[in-house]
């Protein structure tokens, strides 16, 4: 405990800094032991989980194999990345899981922007009980949810036993589960809720006294929404999308549950060599292209949209 | 209306007629929509057959009944609780004191501990969870329950650091200070002061943390060992076609029991 710390100087310390007294007048912030005491813990754990880790799995990307132990030296060699760029299924795979997590994340943002406009506008008292409604699905479990599409468009699942017994098929749709659509499907609807909500705080924070003005200067409903609404709402927009298509593109549980052969994405190629393959060099390899593919795509994202302006009220 | 007030939103809308109502059904539409497969889940869980055709056979709790007998199943979520339990505590005290950093503290690398705190977010879980299994590999930490957990630690802290920041930056730190003028230490203004302020963001936090880790599947299913979470354990079963609907059923109570938790702690937040 810093029991030392008296009156007088918790408050000399707070002039200081109200004054903005240069660093070296400043006398030793009484907090200074504490500022330790809190900074350890997180920034060991985030070292030692997070940076470790992905330097590692970084080097070991550069490694030719993996004779010897995992921390013995090597030479290092680029040849898991010239091989990725020879393999053209594994970067058609790339394209295609940046594409669908692209089709993903507009289909669920354009499907999740009306949702928050009615939350934000049209629901009056009753918006919070209905933000709750909306979010339950999400609160559902993951597997789950993708479990329930599987029993769902399965041959013997809901959609084909209804067809055939109103007589509209003979026999089971099997082209319903195990494509890429359903990868789709399945994942928009995981999402939709998780995106309304980025959205709903921009919106919440557009001044409704613009839409007024709008109205008195005669703008349409439309014109309204589209000169004011919407650009006012878009930092909202860009983060649902972001939000979505990050988790989206490293998928590799949706299509490994509903995706059969056809709808496998990037991910299942990386968990692929370091479980059933076991090539743990070139797959870090795999998965540092795709690491540094996402932090790129992020640090886009930050200059469109400033996240504090989300934050504030 | 005064000047002053910045009006709800709810309050000015006048607009009635057709695009209302249009926005309404779409709402309720896509509820539905939201809703359909989770109700297709329940129904399964008590219908008397081990698949979903219709028209549904009957209706049966023996699903119920047998996941009691399943000792293999109530292992696997009696881990997937302690693993939950565990790092959504770890998680929340952790991102409670980045929070405290960020909010009340200026230090040379405030930025890269910001960076750090989020960027579990950005990583995509396939890349987290097999450059974890290379790390722990390599310093020789066999795989278990305790690695599933720091990996959730991990991927939660950026929602708890998140939440008790927005708390803390909320409330201005002037508090702390005359805390601090009447001689309070440091940590004992923590104690005092900051942690009740904080204490409805760290519920949040604590809810959402173990949320997360509860039904997290992607980085567990690289970093179990042989003995399963919930999830872990439902995936390596999904190819038994028979046991399909106990597991269901299980999964249901689960999912119950989850939203009784955050609609319970969400009451308790607002009071």
């Amino acid at each position: 405990m810093d029991g030392d710390v008296g009156r007088g100087q918790g408050l000399s310390v707070i002039l200081a800094r109200r004054a903005g007294a240069p660093q070296g007048a400043r006398p030793a912030d009484p907090r200074r032991r504490t500022f330790w005491a809190l900074a350890l813990p997180p920034a060991l754990g985030l070292t030692l989980f997070l940076v470790a880790p992905l330097l590692f799995m970084a080097a070991l990307s550069f490694r030719t194999d993996l004779s010897g132990t995992l921390l013995a030296p090597f030479a290092p060699t680029l040849k898991h990345y010239a091989q990725l760029a020879a393999t053209t299924p594994f970067l058609r795979s790339l394209g295609l899981s940046a594409l669908t997590a692209l089709g993903v994340a507009a289909t669920a943002t354009a499907l999740a922007y009306p949702l928050a406009y009615y939350l934000a506008f049209r629901a009056g008292r009753r918006a919070a009980f209905y933000l709750v409604l909306l979010l339950v699905p999400f609160w559902t479990s993951y597997l789950l949810r993708v479990m329930a599409w599987k029993l769902m468009l399965g041959g013997e699942g809901v959609v084909n036993s209804l067809l055939m017994s109103a007589g509209i098929v003979e026999e089971p749709i099997a082209a319903l589960l195990y494509n890429r659509a359903a990868v789709i499907v399945t994942l928009v609807y995981v999402w939709i809720p998780f995106a309304a909500l980025p959205i709903l705080a921009a919106l919440g924070r557009v001044d409704v006294r613009l839409h007024e003005a709008a109205a008195d200067l005669y703008a349409t409903p439309f014109q309204q929404f589209r000169r004011v609404t919407l650009p006012l709402s878009l930092p909202g927009v860009i983060a649902a999308f972001l939000m979505v298509f990050i988790p989206t593109v490293g998928e590799y549980v949706t299509p490994l549950l509903v995706g059969g052969t056809s709808g496998t994405m990037y991910g299942n190629i990386i968990q692929d060599f370091f479980t059933r393959a076991a090539n743990w060099p070139y797959g870090s390899a795999l998965a540092m292209v795709m690491l540094v593919g996402t932090l790129g795509l992020v640090a886009v994202g930050l200059r469109l949209v400033n996240p504090r302006r989300l934050l504030e009220r | 209306m005064t000047a002053t007030a910045r009006p709800t939103a709810a309050r000015l809308v006048a607009t009635r007629g057709p695009r209302r109502r249009w926005l309404g059904s779409y709402f309720w539409l896509l509820i539905g929509a939201l809703y359909l497969p989770i109700s297709i889940l329940f129904v399964f869980s008590i219908n008397a057959n081990t698949t979903l055709a219709f028209p549904l056979k009957g209706f049966t709790l023996d699903w119920y009944e047998q996941l009691f007998d399943t000792p293999a199943l109530l292992r696997a979520v009696r881990n997937s609780l302690g693993v939950a339990v565990w790092s959504s505590l770890a998680a929340t005290a952790l991102g409670a004191m980045v929070a405290i950093l960020l909010s009340r503290f200026d230090f040379r690398g405030k930025g890269a501990l910001t960076g750090l705190a989020i960027m579990p977010l950005i990583v995509p879980y396939v890349v987290l969870g097999v450059a974890l299994l290379v790390l722990f590999k390599a310093a020789g930490v066999p795989l278990s329950l305790v690695t599933v957990g720091i990996a959730h630690v991990i991927v939660a802290l950026p929602y708890t650091t998140l939440i008790v920041l927005a708390r803390l930056v909320g409330f201005d730190a002037q508090l702390e200070e005359a805390a601090m003028d009447l001689g309070a230490s440091y940590p004992t203004t923590l104690r005092l002061v900051v942690l009740p302020i904080a204490a409805p963001a760290l519920l949040s936090a604590w809810v959402t943390a173990f949320t997360v880790s509860f039904d997290e599947f992607a980085l567990a299913l690289f970093l179990a060992g042989r003995d399963p979470t919930f999830p872990v354990y439902l995936y390596g079963q999904l190819r038994f076609a028979t046991t399909l609907p106990v597991l269901i059923a299980t999964a249901v109570l689960l999912m119950l029991s989850t939203l009784t938790l955050i609609l319970v702690t969400e009451r308790i937040r607002r009071r």
